[in-house]
């Protein structure tokens, strides 16, 4: 079984469907010949063509609009913005219709499209390169969100992603690309959508987070009795495994990059609260970035939740 | 080192029909007086379509509407070009295209009462939902091109919009998507002269919208657009090229809207009786029918029967509309996922 970092389990995962299926189209900007800036999609426009391998005029709202006309008519387009930062202008055509059309059309037209983005900080990038506002996507029905926190579950999730007749909004932490190599299988297996995953069991706290954070929080918990909880998909939300693990320990804390005002981790609080109140044995605990706009690269290490930020949070909710 | 022209055109416009009804033979398009005819019965019917939505409106029987009252050969002239394989992405004001092509009348009434069940498209048919976001629908069109031309299909794909749209990113992204992978997309711009309120010289200082069309590497040509014969002929052209692999094209249609924005605005506000006057003459289904006078394939009775014909075919879309059983609460949740989230199912036992 190859080793694999982020990058290259990406990459294996749209290889092998690519192979797989030839209505599937790459299209983004520098995905081609440059095999994206993160080298993503390297080597893909060399094994199928500039026909499925698209390098597109540099233009975000025109790319993911052209995917939905893409995949309402069959296709199934998996498009690359460069960085979350610069997703904003797409959320047009991301909010106004590849999460409507299905209810528009009462099913006659879908919109089964991947829109993948590098998102968060960590990597000394310029302004608006390390932008972690997954929750603006989380709050519009309609579309799915993914940020998986490693090699092997960013594989298995993008092939359920693609095989998905949903929109996907489709996570990747820059900070994870190149962190760290796990064993990842060739050919084909899959992790299901809309399942959070126990990805370390306990029973005194029960730890929430996703994508690069959770490796922040296997760090600060390495000497406590905690259940670390990723989500992998934020929406459609796997609340039954939440619910779980907090009627088992009685204390929760949420860990995000994201700001903490309308953070995902507010929703999953919320949720909490009103399904499991009576088991909590302390408040619920959020560790987040702070509700600034986020730094140059000399200040994103102390915007960023830190180990002890997280370890200090875990101790609070057990004094209770 | 001189100074060279590296780069010029020209923008044409196109007009066949004139406002006395005579039409210059050597542009007329290859048409049968049935044809012309049949032209002509679908202007009549969806201005009855038309009409009796905007009285609809008024008795509180559906929604806000949106007329396409001056704007039927624009709609019909160019929609009747299209084969059913073709790809239709619309605005909202396109009800013209959609009687056209053969959507069930009915449903529109039952879309714009606010049953969303009316915009989903028979199976044989494919044109999209209207687009209430102005202008964000060309991008689809140009992905649906990019669809057709991977699968090497022989179809080609049109987007509709009005002048306010040409103002937009989106238009701008789409068309120059268009342009470089050269896609099978005409683009069909109804320039009813204002969006809204805000009159078509405030939505650019290009002379015609037509002309954008060049600076995406391709075609653009302004049509008189309450000229059927002109619309025909200029959409029927471009969709043959766009079929046959030749790039898109940009079809400004010069026309006006007579009606106010929706039902819900009231165009006294911004433009005078006089402008509103002036366009009257110009009245697309007028203009054919002294054309057909003049060749004797018009006659009183004939308009009679039409008309008739028309709002029975209207009559029995408005009553089928409104017996069309209720939705359930729950069919709310129904479309937003393949599947219901567990969440959903939670929020549906609480209605």
């Amino acid at each position: 079984m190859p080793k694999c970092n982020m990058v290259s389990a990406i990459n294996l995962a749209l290889k092998e469907e690519m192979a797989r299926d030839k209505d599937i189209i790459v299209m983004g900007e520098d995905v081609g010949k440059n095999g994206g800036v993160f080298r993503i999609t390297e080597g893909l426009i060399e094994e199928f063509g500039p026909d499925r391998v698209i390098d597109t005029p540099l233009s975000e709202s025109g790319i993911v609009g052209a995917g939905i006309g893409m995949a309402v008519y069959g296709l199934k387009p998996i498009v690359e913005i460069q960085f979350m930062g610069f997703i904003y202008p797409a959320i047009d055509q991301i909010f106004s219709h590849a999460g409507r059309i299905r209810n528009r059309t009462r099913g006659r037209f879908t919109c089964p499209i991947v829109i993948r983005t590098p998102y968060g900080a960590g990597i000394k990038a310029p302004d608006q390169h390390s932008e972690s506002t997954e929750a603006l996507f989380c709050h519009m029905p309609g579309l799915k969100v993914v940020v998986p926190s490693s090699p092997y579950n960013a594989k298995g999730l993008l092939i359920s992603s693609i095989r998905d007749n949903d929109p996907v909004v489709f996570l990747e932490s820059t900070r994870l690309y190149r962190l760290f190599k796990e064993e990842v299988p060739e050919g084909e297996y899959t992790i299901p959508l809309e399942k959070a995953q126990v990805a370390k069991e306990g029973k005194d706290v029960t730890v929430i987070s996703w994508g690069s954070m959770l490796h922040k929080t296997f760090e600060a918990v390495e000497d406590i009795d905690a259940e670390v909880i990723d989500l992998m998909t934020l929406t459609p939300l796997d609340e039954e495994t939440i619910y779980k693990s907090v009627k088992k320990t009685g204390r929760v804390v949420i860990v995000h990059e994201a700001p903490k005002t309308c953070g995902f981790g507010a929703e999953v609080s919320a949720s909490i609260s009103e399904s499991t109140m009576l088991y909590l044995k302390a408040p619920i605990i959020r560790v987040t970035g702070y509700d600034v706009v986020m730094p140059l690269p000399k200040l994103e290490d102390y915007y960023m939740p830190t180990q002890g930020r997280i370890k200090k949070a875990v101790e609070e909710v057990m004094k209770y | 080192m001189p100074e060279k022209v590296v780069e010029s055109f020209n923008v044409k416009h196109l007009s066949i029909l004139d406002e006395k009804g005579v039409a210059d033979e050597s542009l007329m398009p290859s048409l049968s007086e049935s044809d012309i005819k049949r032209m002509y019965e679908l202007m009549v019917l969806s201005r009855v379509f038309d009409e009796r939505a905007l009285s609809l409106q008024r008795e509180g029987r559906i929604g806000t509407y949106a007329s396409i009252l001056g704007q039927e050969a624009s709609q019909i002239g160019s929609a009747l070009s299209l084969q059913k394989s073709d790809r239709v992405f619309p605005s909202f004001r396109e009800m013209g295209v959609y009687i056209t092509m053969g959507y069930p009348m009915h449903m529109l009434y039952q879309y714009w009462s606010g049953d969303e069940r009316g915009m989903k498209c028979p199976a044989d048919l494919n044109i999209f939902p209207l687009c209430i976001p102005v202008g964000t629908q060309i991008p689809h069109a140009v992905g649906a091109g990019m669809a057709v031309k991977y699968r090497k299909e022989k179809v080609a794909v049109t987007a509709y919009f009005g002048d306010g749209g040409t103002s937009t990113g989106d238009f701008h992204e789409g068309l120059n998507i268009a342009g470089v992978f050269r896609l099978p997309v005409v683009f069909i711009c109804q320039n009813n002269q204002r969006a809204i309120s805000v009159p078509r010289e405030t939505q650019s200082a290009s002379k015609t919208l037509a002309q954008k069309a060049y600076s995406y590497g391709f075609h653009g040509i302004q049509v008189d657009g309450n000229d059927i014969f002109a619309v025909y002929k200029a959409v029927s052209d471009a969709l043959i090229r766009a079929r046959q692999g030749d790039g898109p094209t940009l079809i400004e249609c010069f026309t006006y809207r007579i009606s106010d924005h929706t039902t819900a605005d009231d165009a006294s506000r911004y433009r005078g009786k006089q402008e509103v006057e002036e366009w009257k003459p110009k009245d697309p289904i007028f203009r054919l029918r002294l054309f057909m006078s003049a060749k004797g394939i018009w006659t009183e009775s004939y308009e009679k029967e039409i008309e008739e014909k028309s709002k029975e075919v209207v009559d029995k879309a408005v009553s089928v509309s409104e017996s069309i059983s209720p939705q359930l609460p729950k069919d709310m949740f129904l479309y937003t996922y393949e599947k219901l989230t567990q969440r959903q199912i939670n929020e549906m036992g609480e209605l």
